[in-house]
Order: C-alpha cells, then structure tokens, then sequence
C-alpha cells in the first residue's frame, strides 16, 4: 500500500511539473496589458498576415496593419480618393509630365531613431526594382532615376508621363523604409509612423504602440491590438462580449442585426474598391461571341443576388469602377435584366444550351452567389457545373494561373485595378486593344485627359461585356459607439489607425 | 511519408501563394529555388528528416521564421487544453460511472445514462458553441473566445480556458463515463467483491477499496485512446474559441501549402501520441501488480 501511495504522489507531482512547465505556454501570445482600457483598443480583423514584409510577400493583410500606421510614404490618398501629402509636404511636375520634385517634412524620423531623408526616399524607391519580388513592384518601372537634391528634396524622372506611378506611391509600394532598417522587415518592421511595431503572436494578434517620437499629430490610443479571427461568428462574438471595440470587416452581414438594434454599437456602411466579378475565360470559345456575354449579364438579376448572398448590403456597379474613383459613372442601365433578351441573345450567338464551368473559390461570399448565379443562368437555357477550389493555394493554380476554368466569382480588392485585370496575360485573358489605347492615353495625359479616357474604359468594357459585376463589396464596421475617426469608405490598402479617439 | 505525398499531390503552390495574384511566373520560380521546391521530391524529403534528428524542424516557407520554438509555444497551449478537457472528462466520469453502475436498475442510473448517451452524440464543436451562446452571449459570465498565457494573467487565463475545456471535457466526460459504468459492473459481478460484502463491507465502501482498482484498467486504456481523440478535437475547438494551439497551426500550415511545417506538427502530434500510449503502459503496472511478478 506505501509503494502505490508514493507512486500516486510522484504522478501528481509530474503532473504540476507539467502545469508549470507550460505556464508559459503560448508566451508569445497577448494577454492583459498594465494600460487602461481608455488608453488602448482592440480590433477585430480577418486575415492575419503570412509575414510582415510586403517586399516579399503578398497579401491584403500585411499593408492593411503597416501601411500609414508604422510606415509612411510620400504621399497618400484621402478618403475622398485624392492625393494629399504625407512625408512630402508639397511636390511639382515638369511640363513634360516626366520630373517630380517632392518637398519632404524635415522632422521625421524612423524608430530606429535615424531621421528620415531625401537618401532614404531614393533608397527606398531604387529598393523596389532591386529588392522587392512581389508583382507589385512592376508599378515602379517606369522610374528612370531617383535622386536627392538636398537632404529635404527628391526628384523622380520617369522614362514617360504617369498618373498611375503617383497614384502607386500612396500604396505600399510608396512605403518608405530607413536605410538600416530594412535587416528584418518579416518580423521586425521599422517606419515613420505614428505606431510602432510591438509585438506580433502568431496566430492570435498584433500590438503596435504609439510612437511618442512621431513627427506629426500624435494619435490617442497608447496601444493598438490588432486580434485575427478565422470564423465570422467569432469574430462578432468576441464584439459582444467586449473582447474587441471594432469588427473591422464584417464576414457575414446576415448577422448584422445583433448590432443595428443594440445602443451600445454603432454600424458603419460605405463602400470599398471590391468588385466582386464573375469573370469570363475570354480565350475559351464560347466567349469570344459578345451576344453570348451580354446574355449572361442580362440573365442576372444583380438585386436579387445582393439580397440573396449579401444580405442586400454592398453597392450595385455595371463596370470595374467603384463610386469613390474620379471617373466613376453609374452603367447598371447597360446590361439590365432582361430573361427574354438573354433568351434570345443565346439562340443568336449559338450558345443556348451549352455548359459551362462555374469553378469557385472556397470563400464565403463566392459560394452563395454562384448558387444563384447558377439557377439564374439556367432559367436562360445554360447548363452550370458548380466545382470548389480551396482558396487561396487551388484557386490560384487551377483558375488563376492555368485560367483552367469558364466562370469564376472572386473580389478583386486592388484599387484602380480595371486595367490590370482585364489584361490579355491576366487570367481573365481579355484581349481588346481598343481598352488599351483609352488605359494608354489615360496615364499619360493631363488631369482632364486622364478622366475622359478613363471613363471611356470603364464604359468600354461594360459594353463589350468583358466580365459581369455581380456587386462592390460594402465597407461594413462595427464598432463601440464611442469611438471616432472610423473610415466611412474603405478605399485604401491600410485601415488608419491613427485617427481612432474616443468621445 | 504519406503526409509528404499528399502535401506534394495537392494543387497549390507555396510560392505562389506567398507572392500572390499577379506574380509573375519568374519570380515564383526563383522563390521556389530559395525554398528548394525545384529539388527532386526525395531530396526534399530526406533533408527535412535530417534535421530533424539534429532537431532542427526547419523554416516556414510562408513566415520565413524557424519552425522549432513557433510548434513547441503552440504545443504547450494545445497540451494545456487537453490535460484540462481530460480531468473534466476524469472528474465527470468516474463519480457518475460508478453510481451508473451501483444503481443500474434504479430510475438515477437510468437517468444518467441517458444523459451520457447525449453527451456522446454531441461533437465537441457544438458544445462549444452552445456553451459561449449561454455562457458567454447570453449570460457575460465569461468571455467567448481568446488566450492569455498563466503567466502573464492567471485569472484571465482561467476564465479563459473554462469554456473551451468544458466542450472537450463534456463530450469525452460522457464517453469514458459509459466505459467506466460497463467496468465497474463487470467488477460488481466479481466473487472477490461478494466475499467483501459478505465480510460485513457496505457497498460502496467495498466497491472503494477493492473494486475501483479493478475498474480502472480497462477505463485507463480508453483513456489513452481518448487522448488521442482529444488532441483531434482541440484542432477544431481551437477554432472555434480563437485559441493559438497547435490545431490552429495546422489549418494555417495546410490552407498556405507550408509543407515543412504541416509535417513537423504532424510529426509531434505522432510522438504525443505514441509517449501517451507508452504511458498508459506505465499506468497499468502502476495499477495492477500481476503485470509486475513476471520481471521481478
């Protein structure tokens, strides 16, 4: 009886030695903080980034958390969609429309404690083209050279006129980077900002903190956790039970009612760049004839499907321009629904009764409208195989890079994305030089040369019915009812951090 | 092997899906030689299992950061789980099994087995749900969802681990407690226990002192079963109470194509499982001294 006794007492002592080994457990993860709760906040985000380099690796998330918020760039883009400056106080463009001479703020400084100059500005532009892989870097091609004029002063030429290259330069592609701080940007990011990377837990959350260094207005909160959650129910509960102040982007808009009766939220609701398109293989036979593109767009009933799959929130748009673009024009007139003229369209063009393949991305949103879309697109005669692909490895093999596919529904989120998307090599393989010519003379002209031309191409493909829009994703956030400076429209790649207050 | 094989079988490419939608096909393929994907399959294979027996579990191809210290943090918070799912598991099922069992004629008994029966057919997921809609919506009791380390706030953590516990533990609680009542009876119908009660021993202290040390072999190897099952359910309650487990690991690792790392958490969750059934062994020497005469 002693030997079992002592055997029961060391199983119970290895079993606290295990309780106490793994007091750390999950060290690396949060927990409660020694600021007061008016001094800091917690968001609710979705997609946690893979890496904290945007260099090297791709993805919404990274810029979303980075950009404007502990990194800065030259200039950025207000909520309206205009360029405003940020580490440039002003700049000018030569009457060829190929130098720019960007003024820089003299006060800023990374957080590395190094100032932030002209040098460093040069350096991070010349970075892009020699250091960063992702597709994004293309956008700096057009730079001929970058130099420092004084340690306040930066000119860029370029090889020709671009209005896309300025606008690029609000995205993480304008991001500047200190000259020695660059080492570890994965895990180790250092900015202008006026946050300052803190800690990351993988799998769990964020922390910035407040650059008490940064140079210009500083913001309120001491602490930002930034909490990622993987399923939308989660998410709203985690609202609830006061886990988290803000649901940054709500999943599920169905579930949206839990909030809008209940005083202690407030919803906001604008509109983003996400375009969701159900995109045509314009290389695949069937779609080379425009009667047949034109009957799908008209066999859709787009109200009932935001209804259906969206819950009604969210925008209708008949081309690839989102109202908060300069040269937005409302086209849902151009392709409205019509059974008997989609009927009719198919029996012209010859594709009444064909199949087609309708591959989607596992993503929520894609799921339920290609229900829809399917029986919406057979009530006109077409037959419709629905497949899955996981998004985002599948997906991106089989639809995106072997375009191994007829239809698909995805959001494409990338501001003024109209011209790469419906590009012969993308993977929607949309050929049509006429849209080319209107992108050209867009980027290249004046103010008033690019708004003509631009609305041009968005006209030009709702017309030539170069995919369907099925809706634009709305900017849904949820919120304490206290709190301010939540963006109304999001159109930017970052969520600004920095305007967040408390009333 | 097998995971290896399935890993390399599944569509989806890890450089592509770190450089995204509009990468072009030259940098994916110089991203796939500085990850070693251009190598032989084989080669691949044979360098992640040397180091791992120089205990190197490599670098993610999607964080680029060492697997090692990322898989044991996370493994630590998985192990908390499940050790905590397990005694809830213990603590209902043994005292409930037994009186199912010494009342199995009377309408107690019956009653929990039913409710046992229940518990067995819910999966653990849903209890989950279910108990943040009630405790944690509903009520505000406790919170619905996160992880704080014990040593940064142990109160916080508690509160925090109660929920996500109780789903594991109540399923499993009413599991084992099925298996502990079948044991028990067996053990009730023993001569040796007829000849305690014979000896003028009540009942329950009979089935105390002489009969629960019977019982309890057969109830330990569905224990090590159970924690092998358990380790499965918290990959799933991980997700559903936002824990930073290693189950949560394994999902981002699968869904990012990040071969070397989907391996390595197979890899430990495979020794979890063979140490705990090596120590279920250990457990039954403990527990029964006829499987010791033979060495001694």
């Amino acid at each position: 009886m002693k030997s079992y006794t002592t055997r029961a007492v060391a199983f119970v002592a290895s079993a606290a030695m295990l309780a106490l080994t793994a007091c750390s457990a999950g060290s690396s993860t949060s927990g409660g903080s020694s600021t007061g709760a008016d001094q800091s906040l917690s968001l609710g985000l979705v997609a946690e980034p893979a890496s904290l380099d945007f260099t090297t690796t791709d993805g919404a998330a990274i810029p979303q958390v980075l950009l404007g918020n502990v990194y800065e760039s030259l200039v950025k883009q207000d909520e309206s969609g205009k360029i405003v400056p940020s580490l440039a106080k002003s700049w000018t463009v030569s009457p060829d429309r190929k130098t720019y001479t960007f003024d820089l703020v003299d006060n800023a400084k990374f957080t590395n404690d190094k100032p932030f100059t002209a040098a460093d500005a040069v350096f991070s532009i010349n970075r892009v083209k020699s250091a960063w892989t992702t597709s994004l870097k293309s956008a700096m091609d057009v730079v001929a050279g970058a130099k420092a004029l004084s340690p306040t002063q930066l000119q860029v030429t370029l090889t020709k006129p671009s209005n896309g290259w300025l606008f690029r330069m609000t995205t993480r592609i304008g991001a500047m980077f200190s000259e020695t701080g660059v080492s570890a940007l994965a895990t180790a990011p250092i900015g202008t900002g006026p946050y300052k990377f803190s800690k990351w837990n993988r799998g769990d959350s964020i922390v910035l903190q407040r650059n008490d260094g940064y140079w210009g207005t500083k913001p309120q909160f001491q602490q930002i956790t930034l909490k990622y959650f993987k399923d939308p129910t989660a998410l709203n509960n985690a609202l609830l039970t006061g886990t988290i102040n803000v649901i940054t982007t709500v999943q599920a808009p169905e579930a949206l009612s839990q909030f809008t009766g209940n005083e202690k939220y407030q919803v906001i609701e604008g509109t983003t760049n996400g375009e969701v398109l159900l995109s045509f293989n314009n290389s695949k036979p069937v779609f080379r004839d425009l009667r047949t593109r034109q009957a799908i767009r008209q066999a859709i009933d787009h109200k009932a499907l935001l209804d259906t799959c969206f819950a009604g929130r969210g925008k209708l748009i008949g081309s690839m321009v989102p109202p908060t673009d300069p040269w937005y024009e409302d086209l849902t007139s151009v392709a409205p629904y019509d059974v008997a003229k989609a009927k009719s369209l198919l029996q012209a063009s010859g594709a009444a009764g064909a199949t087609l393949r309708l591959r989607l991305p596992t993503l929520p949103y894609a799921i339920s409208c290609g229900q829809v879309v399917k029986s919406q697109l057979e009530q006109v005669g077409l037959k419709v195989q629905i497949d899955q692909q996981e998004f985002p490895a599948a997906w991106l093999t089989t639809v995106f890079k072997s375009a191994d596919y007829d239809m698909s529904i995805i959001a494409h989120v990338e501001p003024r994305d109209l011209g790469a998307v419906f590009s012969p090599t993308y993977y929607t393989r949309y050929n049509d030089p006429e849209l080319q010519q209107y992108l050209a003379a867009a980027d290249a002209g004046d103010e008033a040369a690019q708004l003509d031309n631009m609305k041009k191409a968005g006209r030009r493909l709702s017309e030539q019915a170069a995919g369907d829009w099925l809706f634009l994703l709305p900017n849904l956030i949820v919120a304490d009812k206290n709190l301010t400076g939540l963006p109304q429209n999001a159109i930017t790649e970052n969520f600004d951090l920095s305007r967040l207050a408390r009333s | 092997m097998l995971v290896f094989g399935f890993m390399a079988v599944l569509p989806g490419d890890p450089a592509r899906v770190a450089l995204g939608v509009n990468a072009s096909d030259e940098a994916v393929a110089e991203l796939r030689r500085q990850f070693g994907l251009d190598r032989p399959l084989p080669t691949q294979y044979v360098d992640w299992l040397g180091g791992l027996l120089r205990g190197d579990l490599g670098t993610s191809y999607v964080s680029k950061a060492a697997i090692g210290p990322q898989v044991f943090d996370r493994l630590q918070v998985t192990l908390l789980l499940v050790v905590a799912g397990m005694l809830i598991a213990l603590v209902l099922a043994v005292p409930a099994g037994t009186v199912m069992a010494a009342r199995h004629r009377r309408l107690s008994g019956v009653a929990l087995s039913a409710l046992s029966q229940v518990g067995v057919a819910v999966p653990a997921f849903l209890a989950g749900i279910l108990l943040i809609m009630v405790f944690a919506v509903k009520l505000g009791w406790l919170p619905a969802n996160g992880w704080t380390p014990p040593a940064v706030d142990p109160v916080q953590f508690l509160r925090q681990l109660v929920l996500p516990a109780l789903s594991l533990g109540l399923v499993q609680g009413a599991v084992l407690t099925r298996y502990v009542r079948s044991a028990v009876l067996d053990v009730l119908r023993e001569d040796y226990l007829r000849t305690a009660r014979a000896k003028g021993l009540r009942p329950f202290p009979a089935l105390w002192r002489h009969g629960l040390r019977n019982a309890a072999v057969p109830v330990v190897t569905v224990l090590g079963l159970q924690l092998a099952t358990l380790l499965i359910g918290a990959v799933v309650v991980e997700r559903v109470f936002v824990i930073p487990g290693l189950g949560s690991l394994l999902l981002d690792g699968v869904s990012q194509r990040d071969l070397i790392l989907v391996q390595d958490v197979v890899m430990v969750l495979v020794v979890a499982v063979l140490l705990v059934n090596f120590l279920v062994d250990l457990l039954y020497v403990a527990l029964d001294p006829r499987l010791r005469t033979g060495s001694r």
